[in-house]
């Protein structure tokens, strides 16, 4: 897969592989797709030159991750649930939650939904079933094997995603999570976004396996390895998986194969560990330029359809940043809001403000 | 009303919450068939059947994880964590997760799990199966902290817990879960979190006591008062929230204060009793505030009872504190 002189790897489908691949909506699939990635890419760079402006605190972007998240904010319904790490918002945006309010998480106003509370891209966002995130590593895989068992206690017929990077399935909550999934049987789906870097880690000294996917071999099930920078694939893996989950397949692991694009955060310099080719590696599996290629190839997306979206994200980003820049940040009682359901007690020097 | 001991207390406890509310389930290891080790959940797999009685792999962290999402849902869970020394796999779940879900969503994903685990020394179970480290959770906030010393208080908070909103760390004394004996009531029986319970009045001196350590305060108090020295005893029976205004209203009666535990005590909850009494009734002592606690070594097997607080050693306390003033 890899090509060390950065040249782009074209999608290898004729518009009827892709029709067969992933269904008669592929069309409208895919540019509904590109749309979103744009987005994501888009407040990826806004965001990023934001942080450097110090105008907001933190940022971790998931540029290389895009046709994963669109992918799983696409092909889940609104009864499913997501539980995800630091490189999920996008999937939050697609399944519905608006990009105002997520920008105001960003910027942790009074009119962020989690009070901010959280660093930015913590988000949650309970009207999508975007469960609020920890920065701990993989312990929302057991939160997601649990809502799984909940789901199927209550006869409904959602599925619980967790998504991790390749790092937690070194942690202790990939190997109890899949663990006690395969032995209930549970509707849930495991979601490796393997962008081959745990911060300065490589995969390789992560595990010692050949695939990620493997793993899921010594808990009574199968996982599969898929490109996630080719949203074909992506798209065509969870249609299969979430159809098999609903209809009562057990639990499903799917490694992503993605490139980190970025550095692992606005606070790491991946210059330190990075081998002087992963720039160029990386670019030649962009997903959304393998995507943007594909269509303009096929005659799907022409410069003006182009235009439309690059403008059409750009101003809701800048929108959604001037609203967030102009709104107050949360009160300071705030801070003994939720930390029970009801407050055992408010310091009185925090009452009297 | 019937007489049972406390282990049966929280057995009736857990039927009458799987009773009352389908959305009640109870996990962990060994609790289905086997009944739990210490036959805490006897018959409920019988009674509800093993998808609301769920036996577990061997996993704390999978345990309490897998509660947590139970609870996301919108279900109520009650785990039982083997041993409380066995916790700590599942302790970045507990105070990183759990206790922090509801403040870092902003309101939107209270998490209501219950986590029972026997606790404490005394049934000869050396380093792994004694220890009593109800302040490490007592230091986490969002977290509460029941621990009943009868088999009323253990039904009654039990039952509490099960229907509270926030999640509750309920720790049982396993030494006295044979021994402690009493009425409990019949049926839906509550015992509200965040009130001590006087368990004798008395005027001299106030000793603080929770779960096993309450019957050798009592014992104590008897001894004492065949000097004329009157000790009212104090049940905190919740730590978090603890009941501060019935703490300090009794030691501005009494004047002074003996604080017993039997988890070490450096960093105990003792510390921060006897901090909350020195702020708020600092006046009204006629002593210093005395602790009899663990000793600050790990829990040893052959000198367990070297090692955990009796009533010798708190009337002892007792009476040092009567010396002065």
């Amino acid at each position: 897969m890899t090509d060390a002189s950065g040249s782009l790897i074209p999608l290898p489908y004729t518009p009827t592989d892709v029709y067969r691949r992933i269904g008669p909506e592929a069309r409208e699939t895919l540019r509904s797709a590109y749309g979103w990635m744009i987005l994501g890419r888009t407040l990826d760079a806004r965001m990023q030159g934001l942080q450097r402006q110090g105008r907001v605190g933190f940022y971790g972007a998931a540029t290389g991750h895009e046709a994963v998240n669109v992918a799983a904010g696409l092909s889940t319904r609104k009864e499913d649930w997501i539980f995800p790490g630091l490189r999920e918002p996008l999937v939050a945006l697609v399944r519905g939650h608006p990009l105002p309010r997520y920008v105001q998480h960003l910027f942790a106003t009074a009119q962020d939904p989690s009070k901010g509370r959280q660093m930015p891209c913590h988000p949650s966002a309970s009207e999508v079933h975007h469960v609020s995130i920890s920065s701990v590593i993989g312990t929302q895989i057991t939160h997601a094997v649990g809502t799984a068992w909940a789901l199927r206690l209550r006869k409904a017929s959602g599925v619980a995603l967790a998504f991790f990077g390749d790092g937690a399935t070194s942690a202790n909550d990939f190997h109890a999570g899949l663990n006690f999934a395969g032995v209930a049987g549970l509707p849930v789906v495991f979601v490796c976004a393997n962008n081959q870097w745990a911060i300065s880690m490589p995969v390789e000294r992560q595990s010692a396996v050949a695939t990620l996917a493997q793993k899921a071999s010594a808990y009574g099930y199968s996982g599969v390895t898929v490109d996630g920078t080719d949203i074909v694939a992506v798209l065509e893996a969870f249609q299969r998986v979430l159809r098999e989950s609903r209809d009562g397949s057990g639990p499903h692991l799917i490694e992503f194969r993605v490139y980190r694009m970025t550095p692992h955060s606005s606070s790491d310099d991946p210059t330190r560990y990075q081998p002087v080719d992963w720039n160029a590696r990386a670019r030649a599996h962009d997903p959304v330029v393998r995507l943007e290629t594909w269509l303009s190839t096929v005659g799907w997306l022409d410069d003006a359809d182009r235009a439309g979206y690059a403008q059409r994200a750009s101003e809701s980003v800048r929108d959604a940043i001037a609203e967030a820049e102009a709104t107050p940040p949360p009160s300071p009682a705030s801070l003994f809001e939720d930390v029970f359901s009801r407050p055992l007690s408010v310091p009185a020097e925090i009452a009297r403000i | 009303m019937s007489e049972m001991t406390l282990v049966q207390a929280v057995n009736r406890g857990l039927f009458e919450a799987m009773k009352q509310d389908p959305d009640v389930l109870v996990l962990g290891e060994d609790v289905g068939v086997d009944g739990g080790v210490f036959r805490a959940t006897d018959g409920l797999i019988k009674e509800y059947g093993a998808e609301r009685v769920i036996d577990t792999p061997l996993s704390e962290t999978g345990i309490i994880g897998t509660a947590i999402g139970m609870a996301l849902y919108g279900l109520k869970p009650v785990a039982e964590i083997q041993f409380l020394d066995f916790i700590y796999p599942a302790f970045d779940q507990i105070v990183s997760e759990l206790a922090k879900f509801r403040f870092r969503s902003g309101g939107q994903y209270p998490c209501h799990v219950v986590i029972r685990a026997p606790y404490g020394g005394g049934i000869k179970g050396g380093v792994y199966h004694s220890q009593s480290t109800e302040a490490y959770f007592c230091h986490t906030a969002g977290l509460k902290v029941a621990i009943p010393s009868t088999p009323a208080d253990a039904k009654g908070l039990l039952l509490t817990a099960i229907h509270d909103e926030d999640p509750v760390m309920f720790f049982e004394p396993k030494r006295i879960y044979r021994t402690a004996t009493g009425d409990v009531p019949d049926g839906d029986y509550r015992v509200p979190l965040g009130q001590a319970r006087t368990v004798r009045e008395g005027e001299h001196l106030s000793i603080f006591a929770y779960g096993a350590m309450v019957p050798p305060a009592s014992e104590a108090a008897s001894a004492l008062a065949k000097d004329g020295i009157s000790a009212e005893v104090i049940d905190l029976r919740t730590l978090v929230p603890l009941d501060e205004a019935a703490a300090v209203a009794s030691v501005e009666k009494t004047g002074r204060a003996v604080v017993v535990h039997e988890a070490a005590r450096f960093c105990g909850f003792g510390a921060e009793l006897s901090a909350i009494l020195a702020e708020r009734a600092f006046y009204s002592l006629k002593a210093p505030i005395l602790r009899v606690t663990g000793y600050d070594t790990p829990f040893p097997y052959a000198l367990e009872n070297v090692y955990l607080p009796n009533a010798a050693r708190i009337e002892a306390a007792a009476r040092a504190v009567m010396r002065e003033g």
